[in-house]
């Protein structure tokens, strides 16, 4: 094909906007938020200038933008070395627990906040019950900092009243941005709508980057942030595989539809070095509507069984297979595991797999009658179902309304749960992300884990915070924000130690507005070419780039339409087919801003797909039953096995590197 | 399930300094018609549902509407979010109807005072564990 570029002979010139700083902040859901709390108290007393750029609006982004209903992750009265072997065994034995182990022992600070800034926090009542944050607030009940009981719904969960949780941890943020402004005269540094699309180069050191490029989807502007260290906190990849739902309901995706798999790419356009991207994560949840099955399953104790109401996970057959493929993982019935005895009994016809939400909530109902009489008894029914339907409205709205259409009543009747389609991630049950420093002063770590600045990558001042960086999962929103804020300390000691460099970037504005322009120039150059501007052989539009990544990833790598089954054929063949895909994004093509956003969010998806896919090939085992498999190697083998994958991808000659990095055990 | 607009309802926030829904959709899915001076969703097959553009619409003027590919007609789930708690009224598509309210905040909104009370960063410390508020815990 011949190879198109943009003059601005055809779409309108942008306005190009030069922003210079000392940290760039991309992103600004939990672990952006965080960052820009820790970085501007850091900065400002040398006036650093902190900017965050976040391609939505900041009180409502990220992962967190319609709410949450519980705090994943506060260690409170537990040990942090129990947390390190929670998520050890919940991710199949690899991680780098350097980097769990500095999480935990750093992310209540972060909770203490959120409760003292405004988010209500449950407590236990004096009756052993529950109390919402304003019930604890009016019985006096103490700040969880100052050593008030959360309400545990397992041993690191703790809930909340979230609808506003990201309104208020974004308020933090935005303050704290206001104190940078005050104290460096910069009149901007926050910077809403502005879609990050890809790093440049400096030109005097081309492994450093020198400033992320991007665009206004609000007006025709480019923006080229110029910044001696950066934080990527821009999430991970969503729709990118086929999902269960594919007319509207596509949009009900389990994690945020909006994470495009922008994090990974900026990283990967980079040369930063990834680690276990074959990971992925595949949740049970309710059927369709995606709601939370967490409380079910640890607050309210409730049961998933078959249609015939067997425990599937106790199925003898199941276990012994899943125990001579996969070992003893198989014994610790991780989230992995019980999702593929789950797969097992539904290929069985089996299904559909049950939450027995009307026996738990008798049963519950029961205990609380017999506890506190008839009256008061059916008082705390009534909180207990509002509680219930809180677990949706607070996270998965949807879900409620689903209830609502089919007259589910969760007390009377039970609800199908389902695997959904995959999702690329590092902050929740999952660790595909970028290999970065530790904080390196972990005994039994191995030296090479930490080159100097905690969660730097290998990049020189490019940082990973949130589900960027790999092989540290299990840090939710709370952790996500303890991690953003390490970032921004350590990089706010980069920079201090390296005040001479001044970034350079190995294009001119001008070249990277042509590069960013592209899909405008397309558009405008053939749209009447043909009578109706969707089908047009010269070029491609972005719903058309995702429909297509969906179908063959969902077929070659692992999706559910081979129920997550994959191996070296499919695998290569795949890749072949994904390398046109690539080469097509040459060929996007936007009629507006929105379609130029999703153009990139689209190529981005490509970029992490195809790095989850090589990734995937390269680990010659099924390391993650349940999540994926590979049919050619149905089994663990820790043998050959248990360490690190990691890779780089080199963007200017469209190479891949693997290596295998080994696998230490810091904790006993 | 993605959210729609009442025509007779909505103004396009033309007394307001930016559309409400346009400026908090996460998805950038929201947008405004020019010449209607109404709002609408773009893209209804990526809307995540969040309810951010119900919450925020001066007017009440959106509500949500079940994804057609799985949600039975004749329920809806409509909320009123105030300063300190939200208040959610769901109908069944039997007609019977809940209603909860949960608390959203203990602060004033815009009283988030960041660094109110918490210590100077020790620079002596940067490379250490911890954050700029103290040290990290120890076990």
């Amino acid at each position: 094909m011949e190879k198109e570029t943009c003059t601005f002979s055809y779409c309108a010139r942008p306005e190009v906007t030069e922003v210079d700083c000392d940290l760039l902040i991309i992103g600004g859901g939990m672990a952006g938020c965080g960052a820009a709390f820790e970085g501007c108290r850091w900065a400002n007393p040398k006036k650093l200038k902190v900017v965050l750029v976040d391609k939505a609006a900041t009180d409502r982004s990220g992962a967190v933008a319609m709410g949450l209903s519980a705090i994943n992750t506060y260690i409170g009265e537990n040990k942090v070395v129990d947390y390190v072997k929670y998520v050890r065994n919940d991710l199949m034995g690899i991680i780098r627990e350097d980097l769990v182990y500095d999480l935990g022992r750093h992310v209540d600070d972060s909770v203490h906040h959120f409760e003292v800034w405004g988010l209500p926090i449950w407590k236990k009542g004096d009756d052993g019950f529950s109390m919402d944050g304003h019930q604890a607030r009016e019985a006096g009940k103490p700040l969880l900092k100052d050593g008030g009981v959360p309400c545990r719904s397992g041993k690191w969960q703790i809930m909340i009243n979230g609808e506003s949780y990201k309104v208020v941890v974004a308020e933090a943020a935005k303050k704290a941005l206001q104190t940078n402004r005050e104290a460096t005269g910069m009149a901007q540094n926050h910077f809403e709508r502005v879609f990050i699309v890809k790093p440049v180069m400096d030109k005097n050191d081309p492994k450093r980057v020198a400033a992320a490029a991007g665009f206004s989807v609000r007006e025709n502007k480019i923006y080229l942030f110029k910044a001696k260290a950066m934080i990527v906190a821009s999430g991970g990849t969503v729709n990118a595989f086929r999902p269960r739902s594919t007319g509207e309901g596509m949009g009900r995706t389990w994690y945020p539809v909006f994470n495009g798999g922008s994090g990974y790419a900026f990283g990967m356009l980079a040369g930063a070095e990834m680690t276990l991207m074959e990971n992925r994560f595949v949740p049970a949840r309710f059927k369709d509507g995606y709601g939370p099955v967490g409380a079910w399953f640890l607050f309210f104790k409730a049961k998933a069984t078959d249609s015939l109401g067997n425990d599937y996970c106790a199925d003898k057959e199941y276990f012994e297979d899943a125990v001579q493929r996969y070992g003893d993982y198989a014994k610790n019935l991780g989230t992995a595991i019980r999702n593929h005895l789950m797969m097992r009994a539904m290929k069985d016809g089996r299904g559909p797999i049950i939450m027995n939400t009307h026996t738990a909530m008798a049963e519950f109902s029961k205990a609380i009658k017999e506890k506190l009489g008839e009256k008061e008894g059916a008082k705390k029914i009534k909180h207990l179902e509002a509680e219930a339907w809180e677990d949706f409205l607070d996270m998965a709205i949807g879900q409620a309304s689903l209830w609502a259409a089919n007259n589910v009543e969760p007390d009377k009747v039970p609800s199908e749960i389902m695997p959904t389609e995959p999702y690329l991630l590092g902050s929740h049950a999952g660790c595909a992300g970028f290999w970065v420093s530790g904080p390196g002063d972990i005994p039994g770590t191995p030296a090479e884990w930490s080159w100097g600045y905690n969660r730097m990558s290998t990049v020189p001042g490019l940082f990973m915070a949130g589900d960027v960086v790999g092989a540290s999962g299990h840090k939710f929103s709370s952790g996500s924000h303890a991690e953003g804020r390490l970032a921004a300390k350590a990089a706010i000691a980069y920079i201090l130690d390296n005040p001479n460099y001044t970034p350079t970037p190995n294009k001119s504005a001008d070249e990277i507005a042509a590069e960013l322009y592209l899909p405008f120039e397309l558009y405008e150059k053939y749209k009447t070419y043909t009578t109706d501007d969707n089908v047009n052989p010269h070029y491609i539009r972005p719903k058309a780039i995702q429909a297509r990544l969906m179908k063959l990833s969902d077929e070659y790598f692992g999706g559910v339409a081979t129920w997550y089954m994959t191996s070296k054929t499919m695998l290569e063949e795949g890749l072949k087919k994904l390398e046109l895909l690539k080469e097509d994004c040459q060929r996007m093509a936007a009629k507006d801003l929105h379609e130029l956003l999703r153009c990139w969010e689209n190529y981005h998806r490509v970029l992490s797909v195809e790095a989850h896919a090589r990734h995937i090939l390269f680990r010659e085992e099924s390391r993650y039953p349940g999540y994926y498999y590979r049919g050619d190697f149905n089994f663990i083998d820790d043998k050959n096995w248990k360490c690190f994958t990691n890779s780089v991808y080199h963007a200017d000659t469209n190479t891949w590197e693997f290596k295998k990095v080994p696998y230490v055990q810091i904790f006993q | 399930m993605p959210s729609y607009v009442i025509t007779e309802k909505c103004d396009g926030c033309k007394a307001q300094d930016k559309t409400a829904c346009q400026y908090i959709c996460p998805h950038d899915l929201m947008t405004l018609d020019r010449e209607k001076m109404k709002a609408y969703n773009q893209e209804p097959e990526q809307c995540w549902e969040c309810y951010n553009c119900v919450k925020i619409c001066p007017q009440q003027a959106i509500e949500v509407r079940g994804y057609s590919d799985f949600v039975p007609l004749g329920a809806s789930t409509i909320p009123m979010r105030g300063s300190d708690s939200i208040m959610w009224t769901i109908k069944f598509r039997n007609g019977l109807t809940k209603r909860f309210k949960f608390p959203i905040r203990t602060t004033a909104e815009g009283s988030v005072d960041p660094y109110a009370g918490e210590p100077e960063p020790d620079y002596s410390k940067i490379k250490e564990p911890g954050f700029f508020t103290g040290p990290a815990r120890k076990e």
